[in-house]
């Protein structure tokens, strides 16, 4: 048996660089032995990007992408199809578990520098993913067509609308009609089920390879192919098969286990999840009291908002918005500190750090909140902690006082 | 370090007011007591339900056929809900009076209530219920605490009773009460239980997966912990390569 | 690499952990496959047909749809019952040996009642819809048609039982759809559990978990 086994491979071989790739990207591939806790997300992203493209496809059986019947399909999902409720709350637990991993998984390397040379092309490959994903999950949002998906869509394409000269037409390029309408949700639909998913998977793909190219950073920030063993592998390695897979797998069943009980305990998440508002069907007549988007857009939100108009024009909140989107391409070059990790970093980018992650979880809150004239103040001083963490980056990184790295990798 | 500390502080410290702001505009809502195990509670609720809300609501998403989920069948569907010869079991909860006739008598068509427990609270959809009370001003008669102008009149006022609006003072300022004025078939502590039937079966509507959905979660949850205890301790096995 | 740290743990650890694995993997998939089956709208669609069958006349035939398909309903005469046993040899399955029938229909008349026949009005062959033709030997039939169904499609015939003659495309008799009598003329198609016969527990629990 196993020699057939052996025998079939050989065949394989001869036509397809089947046991090559597996060794240069499974068995021979050397990932740092410190890996902590940070570095379980990136696996764990391709983990739910699977969840959700499989669960899509299941649900696009049974949905309905007509204004007419958009709403009462995902009700036939949820009373009629067999078990069609699992898939439906696996659905939407995936999209927020999505943002938490993804957020997560960002801030790893904003802690460890993984955008620094030469990663910056990885950072911004994922940059990509993430930008891709936003989207997925914007239009995502427009079909189950209930108040906030359509008011959610009306509130942002409108955005479009304010940007000079173009933007009203480009508004109604985005929607193919005057305002969200049934037009809108068929080509969201399309979008959303394959158009982006395809871009997403093989943009993922090329994410792997840029980071397979240069190998993996690690929690003290140094290069462990500078240290070669005499078998030509880094000493601080260890082959991604099967220790960091049987890892992986470790970190995965956790993942689950907090995945599941939200599927089946709480997959409301209190409103966050599934919004309230959003089981009254979209009605284009009456506009809800309070409209936010979903919680993983809620700190751009509060940016737009914090910014006042100017020149008579809700442009410059837009504006401000997408840079602070944006904004993290240019980490590779904002940040010009001699180290590339926390472990070795002075107190000032510390502290920026930490006031970055107050502003980006504040922003995040008020987001969610009415823009009363209290959280519009303190959103507008958060706002600029925000754009001080990158925009002053290139001094503090430079004054600051850091330790020196070690030659070895640690495990703190 | 110490300047994030306090930062970091106020940002928490401002979740404190922030959830009394973000909970409903001050009308206080009465605890609903839902309990989806009560299998009697949702018979009862939902008899109410097709006897008197789907003269002018429909629950378009709701089969009569899912209430085998709480303990009917067939007959005791057909029987108790008093299911005309030519409804089926298997289909869907349809209004007597179509939306558009309800419209012009209403002002604004009576929602669907198929998902209503998920949109409104089962606390909302409890106070709501016991909250109307008679007002001359509006073209039904009838006011809501809960929902101020409200289109529906109060299809219930021969249970309840009829209730008016009252201003009392307490401590200085003015109060506004509901009174019974005209009392009704059900003493008001029965009318409260009827309506808590009517919410529970409503809540139950909203989702009827909510019933098993947890079970079906402690099962899959009891079987990942022993995934998990066997995948780490393969894991530790396979690290010990690894010095 | 390793001090061989007893195989033998490590491999049963492994085996235990992709069978564990294996039944995660079975477990997830279980929604998804259930989602493909008929669902309650489905259920509620194809659900079984009361028929009333006091008003057919002798001889005639009514047609009722369930689950998207023409069920005929046919009450024979005295003398068409008479003709069915004497065409056999010219049957390709006269004694209806494979099952296209439910237990209490695999008699002579393939039948509850002997007059009354309940059958699925779609060819065996391609699936078409074939063509009354209760008349004794039309021009078009020949001498020996003694009342049956010919399919325009590609010439199957059938007999007044719905059996299927030899040397056409179709390759069994027509199926005999699950039924039963509700009373002496109300017939219930699509549904053969007695229990229903005294208003008892539905053969279908009906709602998914």
């Amino acid at each position: 048996m196993m020699n057939l086994i052996t025998k079939l491979i050989g065949w394989i071989d001869e036509r397809f660089p089947l046991t090559s790739t597996w060794k240069a990207h499974a068995s021979e591939y050397y990932a740092p032995k410190n890996f902590n806790f940070w570095y379980f997300f990136g696996g764990l992203a391709l983990l739910v990007l699977v969840i959700q493209i499989v669960s899509g496809i299941f649900l696009t059986m049974n949905y309905k992408p007509d204004a007419l019947f958009a709403f009462a399909s995902v009700e036939y999902i949820m009373r009629d199809v067999q078990l069609g409720w699992i898939l439906r709350n696996i659905h939407s637990t995936g999209a927020s578990m999505f943002f938490i991993v993804i957020y997560l998984h960002m801030f790893r390397g904003l802690m460890y520098g993984s955008y620094r040379k030469p990663r910056e092309l990885l950072w911004i490959i994922g940059m990509i993913i993430y930008l891709a994903l936003m989207g997925e999950a914007f239009m995502g949002y427009l079909l189950p067509w209930g108040q906030m998906s359509f008011w959610g869509a009306q509130v942002i394409v409108n955005l479009f609308s304010s940007v000079p000269f173009v933007g009203p037409d480009l508004a109604i390029l985005i929607r193919g009609d005057f305002v969200v309408s049934d037009i809108t949700l068929n080509r969201f639909f399309a979008l959303h089920v394959i158009a982006i998913p395809l871009i997403l998977v093989l943009i993922v793909v090329a994410h792997l390879v840029a980071l397979h190219e240069v190998g993996s950073n690690n929690p003290d920030g140094i290069e462990i192919k500078k240290n070669l063993g005499p078998d030509g592998h880094p000493v601080d390695g260890i082959p991604f098969f099967p220790y960091m897979v049987v890892k992986d797998a470790v970190a995965a069943v956790a993942f689950l286990i907090v995945f599941v009980s939200v599927v089946f305990f709480a997959p409301d998440m209190g409103g966050y999840f599934l919004e309230y508002n959003n089981f009254v069907p979209a009605n284009p007549m009456k506009t809800p009291e309070h409209i936010a988007p979903v919680w993983y857009f809620t700190p751009y939100y509060a940016i737009l908002r914090a910014v006042p108009p100017l020149f008579g024009s809700q442009f410059p909140g837009v504006v401000a918005m997408g840079v602070a989107t944006v904004i993290f391409f240019a980490l590779p070059w904002l940040d010009r500190g001699p180290v590339k990790s926390i472990r070795y970093r002075g107190p000032i980018y510390k502290g920026f750090l930490a006031a970055f992650v107050v502003s980006f979880v504040g922003l995040g809150y008020l987001g969610l909140m009415p823009a009363t004239e209290l959280y519009t103040w303190i959103s507008r001083v958060l706002a600029v902690v925000y754009f001080a963490f990158f925009f002053l980056m290139p001094w503090y990184t430079k004054i600051d006082k850091c330790k020196p790295e070690p030659d070895r990798v640690t495990s703190k | 370090m110490n300047a994030i500390k306090k930062l970091g502080m106020l940002v928490l410290l401002m979740a404190a007011p922030a959830m009394a702001i973000a909970s409903d505009a001050g009308v206080h809502l009465d605890k609903a007591p839902v309990n989806l195990q009560d299998q009697a509670s949702l018979q009862r609720g939902a008899k109410l339900f097709t006897s008197r809300c789907l003269a002018c609501h429909s629950a378009n998403y709701m089969r009569y056929n899912r209430l085998h989920d709480i303990g009917m069948d067939d007959e005791q569907i057909k029987k108790e809900l008093e299911l005309p010869e030519d409804v089926k079991v298997g289909s869907t909860m349809q209004a007597a009076m179509d939306s558009n006739s309800a419209k012009l008598a209403y002002g604004v068509a009576p929602p669907d209530l198929s998902v209503i427990a998920r949109s409104r609270s089962a606390d909302w959809l409890y106070t709501y219920m016991r909250s109307f009370y008679t007002d001359t001003s509006r073209t039904s008669g009838w006011n809501n605490t809960v929902f101020p102008s409200v289109g529906m009149p109060f299809v219930l006022s021969d249970l309840q009773g009829e209730q008016a609006l009252e201003t009392e003072q307490h401590d200085g300022h003015d109060v506004k009460k509901l009174i019974l004025k005209t009392p009704g078939s059900m003493q008001p502590a029965e009318y409260d239980a009827a309506v808590a039937d009517l919410t529970n079966y409503l809540v139950f509507m909203s989702e009827p997966s909510k019933l098993v959905r947890g079970q079906i979660g402690w099962a899959v949850l009891a079987f990942l912990f022993v995934l998990l205890a066997l995948v780490y301790a393969l894991k530790k096995e396979i690290w010990k390569d690894i010095h | 690499m390793t001090e061989n740290v007893d195989q033998g743990k490590r491999r049963l650890l492994l085996a235990a952990t992709a069978a564990a694995g294996g039944v995660a993997a079975a477990g997830a998939a279980a929604p998804f496959v259930m989602s493909l089956m008929p669902s309650e709208r489905a259920k509620a669609a194809g659900a079984p047909v009361e028929v009333d069958i006091s008003t057919i006349e002798p001889g005639t035939m009514i047609s009722v749809e369930w689950q998207g398909k023409p069920v005929w309903i046919v009450r024979r005469t005295p003398e068409m019952l008479e003709l069915l046993a004497k065409h056999d040899d010219s049957l390709a399955d006269p004694t209806s040996s494979v099952p296209q029938q439910p237990e209490y229909c695999n008699n002579a008349t393939r039948s509850i009642k002997p007059e009354v026949l309940v059958v699925l009005g779609v060819c065996t062959h391609l699936g078409c819809s074939p063509t009354y033709r209760p008349e004794v030997a039309p021009a078009d039939l020949g001498a020996n048609w003694a009342g049956g169904w010919f399919c325009p499609c590609h010439g199957s015939r059938f007999d007044l039982a719905a059996r299927v003659f030899k040397g056409v495309p179709a390759p069994t008799n027509l199926i005999i759809p699950p039924h039963q009598y509700l009373s002496e003329t109300k017939l219930l198609i699509g549904d053969d559990d007695k229990s229903k016969l005294k208003g008892g527990q539905p053969a279908d629990k009906g709602a998914a978990a």
